[in-house]
């Protein structure tokens, strides 16, 4: 059951996560990463990682993409033409991703060469206690610092957006 | 085996009545509106227009579904399926009573039961956060109808119930987060039971009576922000009819039509469900067992009962004569039901998560009649402005006076 649950998702993570570059509609493409982040969500969310799965939903899913499927909708951007590519990127884009993915694999497996295969429903501590216990007592000063830029940039954009005072 | 056939059984049995429910309160709400301005309300179809809901079902599945030329197909008509589904993944999760035991049946030699279950579809331990999850990939429904519509009033209804819904989020997330910070646990059930008892021996210790900080604000701005997020008066500017006609559904017709008032509703009875369990103490009685607090509902039916009968005896239409002692009679047996010791433990709760679910509502449509509709920027100068500002500081005096005193 896990399992059937784990192979769907995954593909239709997958399935989306293609289409999100195959489609030529913005809208299209942006609905298919919220595809992408629902399936990622049930995928935490088989490991056992409920809260995480429900951030992941609420943040990403739920905020952030409807912010970019608002901007879309307000500036009415059509379909979008299908340019040629470089014979360049035509001919290293595939070799450089998988590049890219063995690196990952690489140093994942070098920081972790210990850790085992991971079990549907084995993830423990990730508890809304346990990571707000994290993030107030060990990563404190990342946090705040995280919150000061995030603030320093929404003063940015309010400054930027402004209208031009004479 | 079991747990499936207990599951596909409560399924059934929470599908049915959630969608007579859904269809009755249109029903509701058309009487009440009705009353409110003198008027009689739907009363051709069936006694007291009881059957108009079903009439409006027939109407809306046998009218034909236009597809408009100019449309995104795909969007189009994903666009209401998505926002029935979103609306009704919410109501699996919220537990509406106690637990229920089944006791073992023999047939045969073999022995089956005894089964206990608990009143709720799911029990999942970030239920409330799964709410917040649900409600805010709700909007995908709205504001993609509003745009594959390809019309100019859609969009312009899509765009605005985007912009109110995130606005709007932001205070019910923190209106949310005050009462947990007293319950100390996500899970919906878990709340609704931090709130059990009684203050002084006769006080419930809901969580807007709830010391240090009682949750009256959170509660109020909750209802508030509740109203926005369900696109109810005098939020409802994605729909509103006297600038852009019908809003996002105007190309829609049909099933899709109903699809979207199908949602709207949902979430109505989602949000009211969810005030309940989080500032009303779910299905804590109002006033301890120990006043006959489990007298009063008996007690209701009965007198609904009497007069219903007294009605039918001397009817003022011709047609009462037959249809008022039928309801006089099913609410003799509701509260016979009621004060039937076996099973009171399992009706009570669900009667006080009913009672206060419903005076919820009832408030919803209340306000519908009462209020005018805002105007765009007063919607949002309202919830960046003030709302926002309000539950932040409720929420950091919540949380001082928690840490203060526990």
């Amino acid at each position: 059951m896990d399992l059937f649950a784990f192979l769907l998702f995954a593909f239709i993570a997958v399935i989306c996560a293609v289409n999100v570059v195959l489609q030529r509609h913005p809208i299209a493409s942006a609905l298919s990463l919220v595809g992408v982040m629902g399936s990622l969500a049930v995928l935490y969310l088989l490991l056992g990682a409920e809260f995480i799965a429900m951030a992941q939903i609420i943040v990403y899913a739920g905020a952030i993409m409807v912010l970019f499927v608002f901007v879309i909708m307000l500036l009415n951007a059509g379909t979008e033409e299908r340019r040629g590519r470089s014979w360049l990127a035509q001919i290293l884009g595939l070799p450089a991703m998988l590049a890219l993915l063995g690196l990952l694999c690489f140093f994942a497996y070098r920081s972790f060469p210990d850790a085992g295969f991971a079990k549907f429903g084995d993830f423990r501590g990730g508890t809304a206690a346990e990571v707000g216990m994290a993030l107030f007592t060990d990563y404190l000063l990342p946090f705040e610092v995280t919150s000061i830029l995030i603030l320093i940039a929404i003063v940015g954009a309010i400054v930027l957006a402004r209208k031009e005072l004479e | 085996m079991e747990f499936l056939v207990i599951t596909a059984v409560k399924l059934a049995l929470i599908l049915f009545v959630f969608m007579t429910t859904l269809a009755y309160l249109q029903w509701v709400e058309r009487k009440v509106i009705a009353h409110v301005q003198v008027r009689m309300g739907p009363s051709r179809v069936g006694p007291h227009g009881l059957l108009q809901p079903l009439a409006d079902v027939i109407k809306l599945i046998t009218k034909e579904g236009v597809l408009p030329p100019h449309v995104n197909k795909f969007f189009y008509l994903a666009a209401p399926f998505f926002a029935v589904f979103m609306a009704l993944i919410a109501i699996s999760i919220i537990p509406f009573g106690t637990s229920v035991t089944i006791p073992a049946i023999h047939i045969g030699s073999s022995t089956y039961g005894p089964y206990t279950t608990m009143m709720e579809l799911a029990n999942v331990n970030v239920g409330i956060l799964l709410i917040l999850a649900v409600s805010s990939m709700g909007v995908y429904g709205i504001a993609l109808a509003g745009w594959a519509s390809n019309n100019k009033y859609s969009l312009i209804g899509g765009l605005r119930s985007s912009a109110q819904m995130i606005s709007y989020e932001l205070p019910l997330s923190l209106a949310i987060a005050a009462p947990l910070l007293g319950a100390g646990t996500l899970s919906l059930r878990g709340i609704a039971d931090t709130q059990a008892g009684y203050m002084l021996g006769f006080i419930p210790r809901w969580a807007i009576f709830q010391l240090p900080f009682p949750q009256i604000f959170s509660f109020i701005i909750f209802m508030i922000a509740a109203f926005a997020e369900t696109n109810r008066i005098p939020f409802d500017l994605p729909e509103a009819e006297n600038e852009l006609v019908a809003g996002f559904h105007v190309e829609y017709s049909s099933m899709t039509f109903a699809a979207f008032f199908m949602a709207e509703y949902a979430n109505m009875v989602t949000v009211c469900s969810v005030a309940t369990l989080l500032f009303l103490g779910g299905w804590q009685p109002l006033w301890p067992e120990a006043y006959g607090s489990d007298f009063i509902a008996p007690l209701i039916f009965f007198i609904s009962g009497a007069i219903c009968i007294y009605h039918g005896l001397n009817p003022a239409r011709p047609f009462d004569r037959i249809t008022l002692p039928v309801f006089g009679v099913i609410f003799f047996g509701l509260a016979g039901l009621m004060a039937f010791p076996p099973t009171v433990p399992i009706l009570m709760p669900i009667f006080w998560f009913l009672a206060k679910v419903g005076f919820l509502l009832f408030v919803f449509i209340w306000i519908r009649a009462t209020l005018p509709r805002f105007r765009y920027d007063q919607l949002m100068g309202f919830a960046w402005k003030f709302l926002f500002p309000v539950a932040l500081a409720n929420l950091l005096i919540t949380g001082f006076l928690v840490a203060l005193f526990e």
